[in-house]
């Protein structure tokens, strides 16, 4: 077996079952650990609660605009893009059929570029702020470095790809994936589940004293 | 001092939700510039992640679902250090007012509030609470009162009142239907906002007492972190309110004293409590609604400072803004005001500890610009520690607005 058969054949199960295993543990032990229940007379409801919560810190606040506008504009911004690359991208199309056998319309090639283009720029954005905000400076540490070019990584190697020029660009591109997959429970990148967690937990409590902030 | 009382005390404190917390937080830092201590300073320090690093370091080392791993491949975090929780002292009671403002902005919906109070439920263990505030909460916890107001001398001070005042101060009247409640604060140094509340429930007609078994409002034990005095506290007003047979309690102008009995009791008693709780600022917005409370409005222009634990904490926030319309022709809202208004900066405690002093005047500039761009010629509150935060700053800034408490207005301007 070659490299490219490697790094999408067994490393890629083996990434994905470690993925898939670990972060289900990491999921389920957080609930897991209970909650004691909330005795106290409510004035609304827990449940509503933790879905407008979760829906609430979509969108931010304007008043903190000073602060938040970089991230913000970073943070959607790779977010959306990456979102539309990986679920929009014709060759991730393709892919997921190969395995799931599911498959939809993919962006036009321009498409594809001006998302990376986008998802490119904002974590560029969060990165830079990571040293050049003092608070960030202060708070960061290797997880948020290694989280960021891991992932910077993932998507560079996957542009390179994208002419399907040489396959071992592919396999690259593959092994980078794989690498993050394995990644990815054991860090802050968790976040993409825990939070719903976090906010339905505050979204909950103010849910029941009747607010939602 | 054993530091792994604290770091036990961390670990048993985090269930589900501490842990949600924990495990979310991005250190994206955008709670910064929620938080009055840091927009005060500029410190990166004060930011208000920062405040709870101790115990997201106990939780990865021996809570996190992954710590097993983490110590099987030696890579869990080092313990967390003596040094290292007294360097944190100042960041969790000095410069947190557990205000829940930072929750706003964090993306994940953090409740940073309640991790201080998990750390501070750990200093508390190791006697890392600041003196002033562990005197009075044992001082609550030993004579019924942080400053004293034993039940002997609450008899005293109502005498005192009734004279002063012309008021009946019931006491220990058997079988009322509400169970007053006040905070020492105004036993000793708001008496007149003591008075005004008694002679409205007078002239409403209300049935209503004190009880000399349980009437302490404030609760100090969920500003020191020690919840067996916590639970001490609304465990005499509950007793005191079962043994009168009271329908309602009714709790003074006191937020953390609001939520203390409102949202806190049941829980710390593990039990649903057989009578309602009202801050008197909801039920005096109640019997206004219902046509009972009449007010006749001053042609004045006044905003109102929504009080944290009342507010942000308590979810009482457009029952004052129905009595606001109704006192005054000229009603202004802060900016930003609501769910969102800046703390005081004295809440949780800091306005009583002596090495928090300047930054708590700092975050008090803050509070004066905002009111002052109102351009109000004075400031509404309904929280006895709201107002003594504002009294000690005033006179420090020498700041000529005016200070007046709801309850007082009320009964100024109440039509019989
Ligand atoms: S709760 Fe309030 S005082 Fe404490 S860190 Fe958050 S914003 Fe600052
Ligand atoms: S805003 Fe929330 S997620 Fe970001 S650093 Fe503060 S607590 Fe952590």
């Amino acid at each position: 077996m070659g490299f490219v058969g490697f790094v999408e054949g067994p490393l890629f199960y083996i990434a994905a079952a470690i993925f898939a295993l670990a972060a289900a543990w990491r999921v389920f032990g957080l609930i897991r650990m209970g909650r004691k229940p909330d005795i106290s007379p409510p004035k609304g409801s827990a449940t509503a609660g933790f879905i407008k919560g979760n829906l609430r810190h979509f969108l931010p606040r304007g008043m903190f605009a000073r602060r938040t506008w970089i991230h913000i504009v970073g943070g959607y911004a790779f977010h959306l893009g990456l979102f539309v690359l990986f679920f929009f991208g014709a060759f991730h199309i393709d892919f997921i059929k190969q395995y799931l056998g599911i498959s939809w319309t993919p962006l036009p090639r321009w498409g594809f570029i001006l998302a990376s283009e986008i998802a490119f720029a904002g974590l560029i954005v969060l990165w830079v702020r990571r040293f050049s905000d003092p608070v960030m400076r202060l708070i960061s540490d290797r997880d948020d470095h290694i989280g960021t070019w891991l992932t910077f990584l993932v998507m560079l190697t996957g542009c390179l790809a994208l002419q399907q020029s040489h396959e071992v660009l592919r396999g690259i591109h593959m092994l980078f994936v794989d690498i993050w997959l394995i990644y990815f429970p054991f860090s802050r990148l968790m976040h993409a589940f825990t939070f719903v967690l976090s906010r339905g937990h505050t979204g909950a409590t103010y849910g029941r004293k009747g607010m939602n902030p | 001092m054993t530091v792994q009382k604290a770091i036990d005390k961390f670990v048993e404190k985090t269930g589900a939700k501490v842990a949600s917390y924990l495990d979310a937080c991005v250190r994206c830092g955008l709670c910064a510039q929620a938080c009055q201590y840091h927009e005060a300073t500029g410190d990166p320090r004060h930011a208000p992640v920062m405040k709870f690093q101790p115990l997201q370091q106990a939780y990865q080392a021996s809570k996190d679902p992954l710590s097993p791993l983490w110590r099987m491949i030696g890579r869990a975090p080092k313990k967390v250090t003596e040094e290292e929780l007294s360097d944190w002292q100042d960041l969790i009671y000095d410069s947190c007012s557990m205000c829940g403002r930072c929750t706003l902005a964090c993306p994940m919906g953090i409740d940073i509030a309640s991790l201080v109070w998990v750390m501070r439920e750990g200093m508390s263990e190791v006697g890392l609470v600041p003196p002033e505030i562990t005197k009075m909460a044992h001082a609550a916890r030993d004579t019924g009162s942080p400053i004293g107001v034993t039940a002997k001398k609450l008899r005293k001070i109502l005498d005192d009142v009734e004279k002063k005042y012309d008021v009946k101060m019931h006491l220990d009247k058997p079988h009322a239907e509400v169970l007053l409640l006040d905070s020492s604060l105004d036993y000793e140094a708001y008496q007149p906002t003591l008075a005004a509340m008694a002679k409205i429930l007078d002239r409403l007609g209300i049935d209503w007492s004190f009880s000399s078994k349980g009437y302490e409002a404030s609760n100090l034990g969920l500003f020191s972190g020690e919840e067996s005095i916590a639970r001490t506290m609304v465990e005499r007003i509950t007793e005191a309110a079962e043994d009168m047979g009271a329908k309602t309690v009714l709790a003074p102008e006191c937020g953390h004293g609001y939520g203390s009995i409102r949202w806190e009791a049941p829980n710390l008693l593990g039990r649903e409590l057989p009578f309602e709780v009202l801050h008197i600022v909801e039920f005096l917005a109640r019997m206004h609604k219902e046509g009972r409370l009449k007010l006749k409005p001053e042609s004045r222009a006044l905003t109102y400072h929504d009080p944290c634990k009342l507010g942000r904490r308590g979810g009482v926030f457009e029952e004052p803004r129905e009595m606001m319309r109704d006192l005054v022709t000229d009603y202004r809202e802060m900016k930003p005001g609501g769910v969102t208004n800046w703390c005081c900066g004295g809440g949780g405690g800091v306005v009583v500890i002596e090495s928090a002093r300047k930054l708590q005047l700092e975050s008090f500039k803050i509070k004066m610009d905002q009111v002052e761009k109102t351009g109000a010629e004075g400031v509404v509150m309904s929280c006895a520690f709201c107002h003594m935060t504002f009294d000690k700053s005033s006179e420090h800034f020498k700041w000529d607005k005016k200070i007046e408490d709801m309850v007082q207005m009320v009964e100024r301007q109440m039509i019989d």
